[in-house]
């Protein structure tokens, strides 16, 4: 049903389940507002989006109000909405004041400032005098972990945060204590906040009272370049914006993408920028007599062609670590072809994930956003909220509208909502256990822990049985999602940057004699036991530190370079700061190299490798979109009637905070950690 | 003010307790336990000695499947219930308007003198609190101990409830001025005959209501 309105004199038609503020929003009319966000539930307690209603005895509340419930006018007349008048900007005026009475006149020394809605409509609606002559309400100050600050004398009541935890996040834990006057926004005692999404309260603050503790007084937010990016700490490939000032990242933001992310991001996405600043490798460096010492570029690449030179070629490795580009993993499998070796993989943690059934064998294939039109979830062996606790936002989003059973085969978590646990084992696949005759658009969700399993393609075939006699793959739908999360896979698998031979994988290559050179690029889950290992990477952590030749490279926040999601969308990440010291690009390294050994890339400039790349897998072409494959290929994989292990399917997952090297060097992420381990133990 | 010290002690209802609580929740549909959030922790109050500990509060946020924070959202929401320790007999004083003008500030010295600060347990056992309107004004100047109101109170009285309270005697409650109800004090005041109400509602303009 549509319905007429006249808005401000004109006239416009819109759906009649509409708010009065969507409608507005729709005709680009700007309504203020501190309680209402479209994606939280409707509070309407600010009183800052109030609109005059033709026939109303007084403004009503937009946020609130229903264009179903608009009346006619005596004669016929279309319903009136006026956003203009004086009696609206007088409304607004006086919600202001009262939400002024006693906000603190702190700005100057507010993380907030220049970003503050209240600060903002403060402009529009605010007097320029306070007739309060009481004293203002000082409320403490809540300690509630190691990122979200807080300064409660700040806060106005508007409760997006205390709507946000309990609605997305799924973790009930901040809530308004004590009533008029006196409420306060606390956790329960004080408690340290849980919930992985803990850090996106920070955004929908409208004011100060809850800004980012590791941020806290660094800079201010005209003062930095804004770079558009994506993220690398999960598989899905959040949409973030660096902000970076000068040669450092000052922060990380979530970019809306209603696709991915919607307008979250995760914790670990976050608050990871600082670091990106410790433990960085910043020189060359060489192992001798046992030790590592900083030596030039020239020296550690004349050493390291020596060392190719003096090698067969057919002893050469190279694995590939979970934050590299596309492009680095296209140039280093060049590198080896150039060198005469087939020894290359992407797999660091021992998956044998592989891309012989077509791409829809690995990917997501429902995608993100088609979370929302399924109505059944099999979990096969993940949990998503330590995997992806953006996604598992979404599944929860779908979950709250009653309308998506969930099953779960694997170890049990709190996934933030009901399932039914179907067992631990993948003897528990059983169509006759999940009551799915009624569903139509079922997802099989596999975490990429399966794939860490001996058995882990017969679970593939199993999990591709049940869902091909449920309907689940079809033309219009195809339910089988692998949730990768590592944020190169797919593209290493789009790549083929896989061994020939599974003997040679990465987890094999690592501590086999017959590889006597390893190169290790930003690959650090592996204990390479090999003769010579050559780290190029980042950070200083496992990698660099077993290896014999470390070379400095850039990470994500510092490159240019392509990244396919889990549901294999194609996006890019943006340099938004240089590498610290002597550190390069890892593409120009790999190219050096080359170019030291004699068997040289030819290749100028970035440009270069991306019009070769796109040439060579016309699939990295279009960014932001998925490459749709045929499910066919799926076929071959159905049927297969080799035995299944009755082995439980094991979490790897062990510490959500540390899961990768910039986290490792991460002070914020190992507070995080500790608080989330010391409440582990306290509560048995 | 909140007790937020655990003293790890476990609490859980009564035999009796949880018979009551358990009706309580029969009155809600299956999955709004949470709606008898209210009488539960009314019971749990009564059966801890009047107020509500932090083990309380987790006690019942597990019996009504809700999380702590929403359990203390309505504990500090309304005024009866208490969040820390309170005497044997908790006296209520209202400060609103009309019991300030009858009065209430003689009773609050004699509070203070006689039991001591606001939210604090004296060494015999009594507590005090100034509440807002205790909705029966026309007696004011009033006093909720426990369970019941104590009207038109003065300074003399009061010193004589507390004295006979720490006695251990019981108490009259109601009005101590002789006051039937809450009907005038001045026993010569007019009453109108049941003749004169008929004759006034007569003359009323109103026109009556055909059925």
């Amino acid at each position: 049903m549509s319905i007429k309105i006249l808005i401000n004199g004109n006239e416009y038609e819109f759906e009649e389940n509409l708010t009065l503020i969507q409608a507005l929003e729709m005709t680009d009319i700007e309504v203020p507002r501190f309680c209402y966000h479209d994606k939280l539930s409707i509070a309407g307690n600010c009183r800052m989006c109030l609109v005059e209603v033709k026939g109303a005895p007084k403004p009503v509340a937009s946020c609130h109000f229903s264009l179903s419930d608009l009346r006619p006018g005596p004669n016929g007349e279309l319903p009136e909405v006026l956003t203009n008048t004086e009696q609206v900007h007088h409304a607004r005026k006086g919600a202001m004041e009262f939400l002024l009475v006693n906000h603190p006149l702190d700005c100057p020394i507010c993380d907030q400032g220049g970003e503050c809605d209240l600060q903002d409509q403060a402009l529009h609606y605010g007097i320029n005098k306070s007739r309060y002559k009481e004293n203002k309400r000082a409320v403490d100050n809540k300690n509630i972990g190691p990122l979200v600050k807080t300064t409660m004398t700040r806060c106005i009541h508007c409760t997006r945060c205390v709507r946000f935890t309990s609605e997305v996040a799924g973790t009930e834990e901040l809530g308004a204590i004590h009533r008029g006057e006196n409420m306060e926004i606390t956790t329960y005692l004080e408690k340290g906040m849980s919930s992985e999404l803990q850090g996106n309260i920070i955004d929908l603050c409208p004011v100060g009272a809850l800004t980012s503790k590791p941020y806290e007084y660094h800079a201010r937010p005209w003062e930095l370049r804004k770079t558009e990016s994506i993220d690398v700490m999960d598989g899905i490939g959040s949409n973030i914006r660096i902000d970076s000032k000068g040669s450092e990242v000052m922060r990380i933001m979530p970019r809306y993408n209603e696709d991915i992310n919607e307008e979250w991001i995760s914790d670990k996405t976050r608050f990871i920028w600082d670091g990106l600043k410790s433990q960085r490798i910043d020189s060359p460096y060489i192992r001798e007599n046992g030790k590592l010492i900083a030596v030039s570029w020239d020296r550690a690449l004349t050493l390291l062609t020596e060392l190719i030179k003096k090698t067969d070629p057919n002893r050469i490795g190279a694995i590939a670590g979970d934050m590299v580009s596309a492009e680095e993993m296209f140039l280093m499998k060049k590198l080896m072809e150039k060198i005469g070796s087939n020894k290359y993989d992407c797999r660091q943690d021992g998956s044998i994930l592989s891309n012989q059934y077509g791409r829809s064998s690995y990917i997501f294939n429902p995608t993100i956003a088609g979370i929302e039109s399924a109505d059944a979830l099999v979990i096969i062996g993940s949990n998503p909220r330590m995997e992806s606790p953006v996604l598992n936002a979404r599944i929860r989003k779908r979950w709250l509208t009653g309308q998506l059973k969930v099953f779960l085969i694997g170890q049990e978590h709190d996934l933030t909502y009901t399932y039914t646990h179907l067992g631990e084992s993948p003897k528990n696949i059983d169509l006759k256990n999940m009551p799915l005759n009624n569903s139509k658009n079922i997802i099989w969700l596999l975490g990429d822990d399966v794939f860490l399993r001996d058995d882990g393609m017969v679970v593939l075939s199993k999990v591709i049985d049940c869902a091909e006699k449920t309907g689940s793959i079809r033309d219009d739908w195809n339910g089988l999602a692998i949730l990768h999360k590592h944020a190169s896979r797919v593209a290493g698998l789009d790549l083929s940057f896989l061994p020939l031979d599974e003997n040679y994988s990465a987890k094999k290559m690592a501590k086999s004699k017959e590889i006597e050179l390893l190169f290790l690029l930003d690959a650090d889950e592996v204990d390479a036991e090999n003769k010579y290992r050559i780290y190029i990477g980042s950070h200083g952590d496992r990698g660099a530190s077993n290896a014999d030749i470390v070379l400095p490279g850039a990470c994500y926040t510092e490159k240019n370079g392509l990244f396919m999601n889990t549901e294999g969308r194609l996006q890019e990440t943006n340099r938004a700061v240089f590498p610290p010291g002597d550190a390069r690009d890892n593409w120009k390294i790999i190219i050096e190299i080359s170019k030291r050994i004699n068997k040289s890339l030819n290749y100028i400039n970035f440009e270069d490798v991306r019009a070769d790349i796109r040439k060579e897998y016309p699939i990295f072409t279009n960014i932001n979109q998925i490459e749709k494959d045929c499910f066919q290929d799926l076929n071959r994989l159905s049927g297969q009637k080799q035995k299944l292990s009755s082995d439980i399917f094991a979490n790897t997952i062990s510490d959500y905070y540390l899961t990768n090297s910039i986290a490792r060097s991460s002070k914020v992420m190992a507070e995080c950690s500790m608080q989330k381990n010391s409440v582990e133990i306290r509560n048995g | 003010m909140i007790d937020t010290k655990k003293e790890n002690k476990d609490f859980s209802f009564s035999e009796q307790n949880l018979s009551l609580a358990e009706y309580e929740l029969s009155k809600y549909p299956k999955g709004r336990e949470g709606s008898a959030i209210i009488s539960i922790l009314w019971i749990a109050q009564k059966q801890n000695k009047g107020w509500l500990s932090p083990e309380i509060i987790d006690y019942v946020a597990n019996f009504l499947d809700l999380s702590q924070i929403r359990v203390m959202e309505i504990a500090t929401f309304y005024t009866m219930f208490n969040l820390s320790p309170v005497g044997a007999y908790h006296f209520q004083m209202c400060g609103t308007t009309p019991c300030m003008l009858s009065g209430s500030d003689e009773l609050k010295n004699v509070l203070y003198k006689e039991i001591g600060e606001q939210n604090s347990v004296s060494k015999d056992n009594l507590s005090w609190v100034e509440v807002e309107c205790l909705g029966a004004c026309c007696n004011a100047p009033i006093i909720q101990i426990n369970d019941d109101y104590y009207e038109d109170l003065n300074a003399v009285d009061l010193k004589n409830i507390i004295d006979e309270l720490r006695k251990g005697k019981e108490i009259k409650s109601g009005s101590y001025k002789d006051r039937l109800t809450s009907a005038p004090l001045n026993k010569n005041v007019k009453f109108f005959t049941q003749d004169e109400i008929e004759r006034i509602s007569k003359n009323r303009k109103k026109p009556g209501l055909e059925a």
